[in-house]
């Protein structure tokens, strides 16, 4: 969202610059250029002259400062060597602040690096420049900008009150406000001030608001106003109420999240382990097949399809799918099918295959991780509850999770493939008796189980590394939620994935994170003594 | 039966081979030099470049007439990410291929298991990685970073008013002995700074962690008590998906930035660096640090990459350790040549006080008495592009202390 609008404010900007020049021609531009000099130390100066030449820049008129400000920000401010510096816009055209001409940048030009000192710095000013706009989106982000603090900002934010009409933006300027009031004079401001940044109830104006409860040396007071302090702590209870509600609600999605990425991890494994019995060691090594694929198609994309690079992620999911289908069917048939009813054997075999699979990766894409981007609609996150943040790919992998599920319910129970597999599953001898085509469905649902842990590689893909090892982190979970969940039950791996996902994330804000993956198998190990068929068990006759 | 004469036979062919050979080339004539980095399993990501570097540097030395007049033979072994089979490599190394030297090891536990072994045969080890300090043998050269040449002038950065003046800190790591060997040392260093032990969180991940999202939930709430910053000891892979959940969740390096000591331009190769602007490292060398030396070497590396055909040739990048190694293998043969002998003991001898003009911009010196390089030390901020503007440097080079006077007890332990 902001880089959009950042974008749009450039555009605009850029549009002005050029329409000021065609108006005023070219002597008039020069007499709103930038003074060389504080450009000279804005590109070399050290950290605190810069900043003070920054601070002098927003204070110049004209557009050509905010213009240097946005592009020292962006990154493309160049210095010279003689000191001159130069704005590259996006299409690679040099300008000149100092004449506001377009200008030939120079050989041996280098670009002027800021830290995050001049960076915060560069934000405040810019959201002073930016309150206002004409677009409400950007002026927002002004304003929440501005409720930091930071930035000497009283007059601008004054001004922006003023004439403000948009009831979002209003609000956020009137905290941003607050926040300065804190250190007013008047008493009766103070405990407004406090009042209006308990009611946001945001971590970020607890420390804040805190310091009006601080105490000296002798435990007096530093604030003298006993109503400010009522104020402030009355705010500080609101804050902490509403971070407790915050905490929960996040530990509730974290859960299901890691419910979800178990689930898509363990489901193909639900197929070819929890229908077929296979013990399948590279079971791993198709999650991580399913990620390259998805690597692969976003080079594809990036090569043919650079404009409709946003979907590359869902042309990933067939083609995923049928690779790793392919993959499991030839194992199926090359390897398993003479190992069925040796348990021992398939788990040696599938062990060494998973071990080729891996360096086989090695080999064609090399040792090291590859890089795959989120497409910009999984990028980011949205505040919910005024301070959690629930990022998109999170829960675009959710939505993902129950969809794969379905897909897999449909086809067990609602096709003639589903019919023959769970006949199988049940009584293999039987079933070939009344003719169905055990070889046949055997390679056909290994297939379907490897495809599906294929899809489960794309989701991975999306939210760790892509690399030879990539399986290997999955397979102990994998076969964890399966054997919790009760062999040859899909219900029993959802439910036992999102309820492994709800209690490590429920346990690890007190336990930490180590100790939460401990607990969990020992939980299991118990769970397992106890009950050694799992959550849920096959009944009847069928059960063997 | 059979098979048993074609062996003979094949090894006959081999020897006449091999001897044929010897009659036109120098092979008898070399100086066997080990290569102990895994190739495969989970420390690949980080190993495979390093053991490449070796090659390049060794490759280098031979075109310019070798050491002694002898040209080199790098022995490669493959210990997969496997600590013990690291010390039956080392030992295969040492007592079979009878290598003058070993360059190799990782991970500071990988260390811990071949010390045995190069202690035991009189062996000489040089290691290229930042790690723990704690620990000074006489059979290794250690020409990474201790503590104090990348840890501690990190924090002092933060604490820094450019830094972002941070009084409270999240000390976030994988759990094993580098983070918490170094978090002890920064705790205690926090303290000589006056930092309280409430402002102070220190956090660890299992090996391989992918889900970051209490924990970046945790910091966000941490950092509402003031101005905060982490310090990253993760290990290689999972910072990917930490990264990914501090970028998503919007914490940006302007709010609450993030030191690391493990992530550098070889890591970052598969991020998008685009929500990581600003979050920091501290090495003693970045690839965007500008000299003629770097240059030379980067450009070689670039060609090498590209001759050899390693994969992604075309996105190669140098990183800290592979500056390292670099430096180690340079200076091994000057100290050889200083020698006039390859045996251990007299080189061990003549390495206190070598110093060789570095892609770092200077000329680095092997300590006289501790087996540490004096290096200096840049920060960096990552960067659009995945590599990292240097936001600040020492004034010079830094003496290493291996023995961190941040512990009780290591008092008096600074020298051999």
């Amino acid at each position: 969202m902001v880089s959009r609008n950042t974008i749009r404010f450039v555009g605009r900007l850029l549009l002005s610059l050029c329409l000021s020049w065609a108006c005023l021609g070219a002597s008039a531009a020069h007499a709103q250029g930038v003074d060389p000099a504080l450009l000279g130390v804005l590109a070399k100066g050290d950290t605190s002259a810069r900043l003070q030449a920054l601070a002098a820049l927003g204070q110049t008129a004209g557009p050509l400062a905010p213009a240097v400000l946005e592009a020292m920000r962006e990154r493309r401010l160049y210095a010279a060597d003689d000191g001159r510096t130069y704005i590259v816009s996006k299409d690679g055209q040099a300008l000149d602040p100092a004449t506001g001409q377009v200008a030939q940048l120079p050989e041996g030009a280098s670009r002027v690096t800021i830290n995050n000192r001049l960076r915060r710095a560069l934000d405040g000013a810019l959201a002073v420049s930016r309150l206002q706009s004409e677009d409400p989106a950007v002026r927002l982000a002004a304003a929440r900008r501005m409720q930091q603090g930071g930035v000497d900002s009283r007059q601008a934010l004054d001004a922006a009150l003023a004439g403000e009409k948009d009831a979002q933006v209003r609000e956020a300027l009137l905290i941003a406000l607050a926040a300065l009031q804190l250190d007013s004079q008047v008493p009766a401001e103070r405990a407004a001030a406090a009042e209006t940044l308990g009611n946001t109830g945001s971590a970020a104006f607890r420390s804040r608001v805190a310091a009006l409860l601080a105490q000296d040396a002798n435990g007096q007071y530093l604030e003298r106003d006993e109503s400010v302090r009522a104020a402030a702590g009355a705010a500080i209870r609101k804050i902490d109420r509403h971070m407790a509600t915050i905490e929960w609600a996040g530990n509730i999605f974290y859960g299901l999240s890691l419910g979800s990425v178990l689930l898509l991890a363990a489901l193909g494994l639900a197929i070819t382990f929890g229908l077929m019995g296979v013990i399948n060691m590279a079971h791993g090594e198709l999650l991580m097949i399913g990620a390259y694929v998805t690597y692969v198609m976003q080079l594809l994309f990036r090569a043919y399809l650079p404009d409709a690079m946003a979907w590359y992620v869902v042309a990933a999911l067939p083609a995923a799918f049928v690779t790793t289908a392919l993959v499991g069917m030839a194992l199926e048939r090359t390897v398993i099918r003479w190992l069925y009813g040796r348990p021992l054997e398939t788990l040696l075999a599938t062990w060494g295959i998973s071990l080729m699979l891996i360096q086989g990766a090695r080999s064609i894409f090399g040792a090291q991780n590859v890089e795959v981007a989120n497409p910009g609609w999984m990028s980011g996150g949205v505040t919910v509850l005024g301070g959690l943040v629930l990022s998109y790919n999170r829960i675009a992998i959710v939505v993902f999770a129950v969809l794969v599920v379905l897909f897999v319910w449909f086809l067990l129970n609602h096709t003639r493939l589903g019919l023959f597999v769970r006949a199988i599953t049940q009584n293999r001898r039987m079933a070939d008796c009344v003719g169905v085509p055990t070889g046949r469905i055997d390679m056909l649902a290994f297939g379907l189980g490897s495809g599906i842990a294929g899809l489960g590689g794309v989701a991975l893909s999306q939210l760790g590394n892509v690399g030879p090892d990539l399986g290997r982190a999955y397979l102990v979970d994998s076969f964890m939620v399966v054997v919790l969940g009760g062999v040859g039950q899909l219900a029993g791996t959802v439910v036992a994935a999102l309820g492994l996902g709800a209690v490590n994330k429920l346990m690890e804000p007190f336990s930490g994170a180590v100790l939460a993956k401990i607990t969990i198998f020992v939980l299991i190990v118990l769970f397992i003594q106890k009950r050694p068929q799992g959550l849920f068990a096959l009944r009847g006759r069928s059960a063997e | 039966m059979k098979r048993r004469t074609a062996l003979k036979h094949l090894s006959a062919a081999t020897l006449i081979a091999l001897a044929g050979l010897n009659g036109n080339s120098y092979a008898a004539d070399t100086i066997k030099v080990g290569i102990l980095h895994s190739l495969s399993g989970t420390m690949a990501i980080s190993e495979t470049s390093l053991k490449d570097t070796a090659l390049m540097t060794i490759a280098e030395i031979n075109a310019n007439g070798g050491v002694l007049g002898k040209q080199l033979e790098p022995v490669v072994v493959d210990p997969a990410s496997n600590w013990p089979l690291f010390a039956e490599k080392a030992r295969q190394l040492l007592g079979q291929d009878k290598v003058a030297v070993v360059f190799g090891c990782w991970t500071s536990v990988s260390r811990k298991s071949v010390l045995p072994v190069f202690k035991e045969l009189n062996g000489l080890l040089f290691y290229p990685v930042q790690y723990e300090g704690e620990e000074l043998e006489r059979n290794v050269f250690y020409t990474g970073a201790a503590p104090n040449q990348q840890a501690i002038p990190a924090v002092e950065y933060l604490m820094s008013e450019d830094g972002g003046g941070a009084r409270r800190f999240v000390l976030l790591g994988t759990d094993y002995v580098y983070p918490r060997t170094t978090n002890k040392i920064l705790r205690a260093f926090l303290h000589s700074k006056g930092v309280k032990d409430s402002d102070i969180q220190e956090l660890y991940t299992p090996f391989g962690h992918a889900d970051y999202q209490t924990i970046v939930a945790g910091i966000k709430q941490f950092a509402a008590g003031g101005k905060t910053a982490v310090i990253s000891t993760i290990n290689g892979d999972s910072n990917v998906p930490f990264y990914k959940e501090l970028g998503n969740a919007n914490l940006k390096a302007t709010d609450v930035p993030v030191v690391a000591f493990s992530v550098g331009e070889e890591e970052l190769r598969g991020v998008d660096t685009g929500p990581l602007v600003g979050h920091l490292a501290a090495w003693n060398y970045f690839q965007s640090i500008e000299n003629p030396v770097n240059a030379e070497f980067i450009k070689k590396w670039k060609a090498y990459a590209e001759a050899k055909s390693l994969p992604n040739a075309d996105t190669v990048v140098t990183n800290d350790p592979m500056e390292a190694t670099y430096i180690g293998i340079h200076m091994w043969k000057q100290a050889v040549e200083k020698a006039g002998s390859t045996d251990v003991d007299k080189v061990i001898d003549a390495m206190g006080g070598q110093s060789f003009k570095a892609p770092d911009g200077y000329t680095v010196k092997m300590d006289e008495t501790n087996h540490h390089l004096h290096k200096p030390v840049y920060i960096g901020e990552i960067n659009a592009d995945g590599q990292f503007d240097i936001v600040s440097k020492s004034d010079g080079l830094i003496r290493a202390q291996p023995w961190s006077p941040y512990i009780p007890g290591n008092e008096g332990k600074q020298g051999l």
